[in-house]
């Protein structure tokens, strides 16, 4: 079966080449343009990862991990959460990690980068 | 044209004459067409203006630093953060706890990476090895780190990433705590710079500066870049800075099967290498 993972970014250009790269890898890919729309579809499906924004209208990818960590998964495996966000800096970083991301990815990134932070949170 | 390029087929060779006579390495046919494109910024650095009037400075100029440049420049430092992550995983969980029992009465472990690059591997066991500090309390665990690149020995003792390199292999939670977020990229922290000394060594005609036979080497995805001839002799020297019982760890696609009798398979730990006559004579003792 194949591995699932939402991509949140209100970029439509970044959400595009997340998609090009995850079909590559043998991803079935969603789109969610902003944080709220990413919490109704995890409401309803569970992506085995979701390559979140940081900053996006309606509700930040911050946001949007706290609303995240309240749903329940029952006895399903929590979907890993990988940031993928200009926010580069390491406070950005910390308060990712201490929110709940598994990985982060600074932008801009290329497919190994993405494929690699993928394999340590053991999707790819 | 061998390169591709508009450079004679003489000035090729004598580069490749020149990489393998100062470091032993080959290029391979895939690997030629990249030469001009690796000697550009040499070339712009010492107001050269092609491969053949390079070769002509080579051979005329007596520049030791222009030498050290192009030979430099042709190797290939490619490397990152905990290249094929499980083999790390392995090496934490046996090669380094079967090490700890064998060295239980001198509490000692050196680890030599041969042909570290950048660094960025030495490091990874430098995090695995800090992060486990209270259990290698009271042991004298050296890294030592060599290769025959002046410019990777040197970003390797500096030991500054960009935010490429960095996010190559590394997991998030060890960057923050090992790294500093600097101007000018991701500095290794004191603590892990402190664990690997980094020299410039010619590991087919220097000795490394081990204080004693290493127990754990690595050298990966290098020998690929030898003849055979001249890997047999890196297997020989590997094996004479290798301690008696210890491992050896190669890259994914490189084996010693066909290429040396100085080490075989370990029967121990899946992937890694042991010396043969340890094996004969643990066959022996058997």
């Amino acid at each position: 079966m194949l591995k699932s993972c939402l991509v949140v970014d209100d970029s439509k250009v970044i959400r595009k080449v997340a998609r090009h790269i995850l079909e590559s890898m043998s991803f079935a890919v969603n789109e969610a343009a902003d944080g709220q729309e990413a919490l109704t579809f995890c409401r309803a499906h569970r992506p085995d990862v979701i390559l979140l924004d940081w900053n996006m209208p309606v509700m930040s990818g911050m946001e949007f991990l706290g609303a995240f960590n309240d749903l329940d998964y029952g006895r399903e495996e929590r979907p890993r959460v990988v940031f993928c966000t200009t926010e580069n800096s390491i406070d950005h970083i910390r308060a990712a990690i201490e929110a709940g991301a598994d990985e982060y990815v600074m932008k801009p990134f290329d497919r190994e980068t993405l494929e690699g932070k993928l394999q340590l949170v053991g999707v790819a | 044209m061998m390169g591709g390029g508009g450079a004679s087929e003489s000035a090729y060779r004598v580069l490749m004459g020149v990489l393998e006579s100062r470091t032993g390495q080959t290029l391979s046919p895939n690997r030629i067409w990249r030469i001009e494109m690796s000697l550009k910024p040499v070339m712009q650095r010492h107001g050269v203006a092609d491969l053949d009037a390079l070769v002509g400075a080579l051979v005329t100029s007596n520049s030791r630093q222009l030498l050290d440049d192009t030979v430099d420049a042709m190797l290939n430092n490619e490397t990152y953060f905990y290249r094929e992550h499980s083999v790390f995983d392995d090496i934490s969980s046996t090669a380094l706890e079967h090490l700890r029992k064998l060295n239980a009465a001198c509490r000692r472990i050196t680890i030599w990476h041969c042909g570290v690059s950048t660094g960025q591997e030495a490091y990874s066991i430098a995090m695995l090895l800090a992060e486990q500090d209270a259990k290698w309390a009271g042991w004298q665990v050296d890294i030592v780190g060599t290769d025959v690149s002046i410019h990777a020995i040197s970003r390797a003792r500096i030991g500054l990433y960009s935010q490429f390199e960095i996010q190559r292999g590394l997991p998030v939670q060890r960057m923050v705590r090992w790294f500093d977020q600097t101007d000018g990229g991701w500095l290794a922290k004191a603590d892990i710079r402190r664990r690997i000394d980094f020299s410039v060594q010619n590991m087919l005609t220097d000795r490394p500066p081990l204080a004693s036979p290493a127990d754990l080497i690595f050298c990966r995805n290098l020998l690929l870049y030898f003849s055979l001839p001249m890997r047999q002799k890196a297997f020989a020297k590997l094996r004479a800075m290798a301690a008696p019982q210890s491992f050896l760890v190669l890259g994914a696609g490189e084996t010693v099967l066909g290429q040396t009798d100085q080490f075989v398979a370990s029967p121990r730990l899946r992937g890694l290498y042991e010396p043969a006559d340890q094996q004969a004579r643990c066959a022996t003792a058997a």
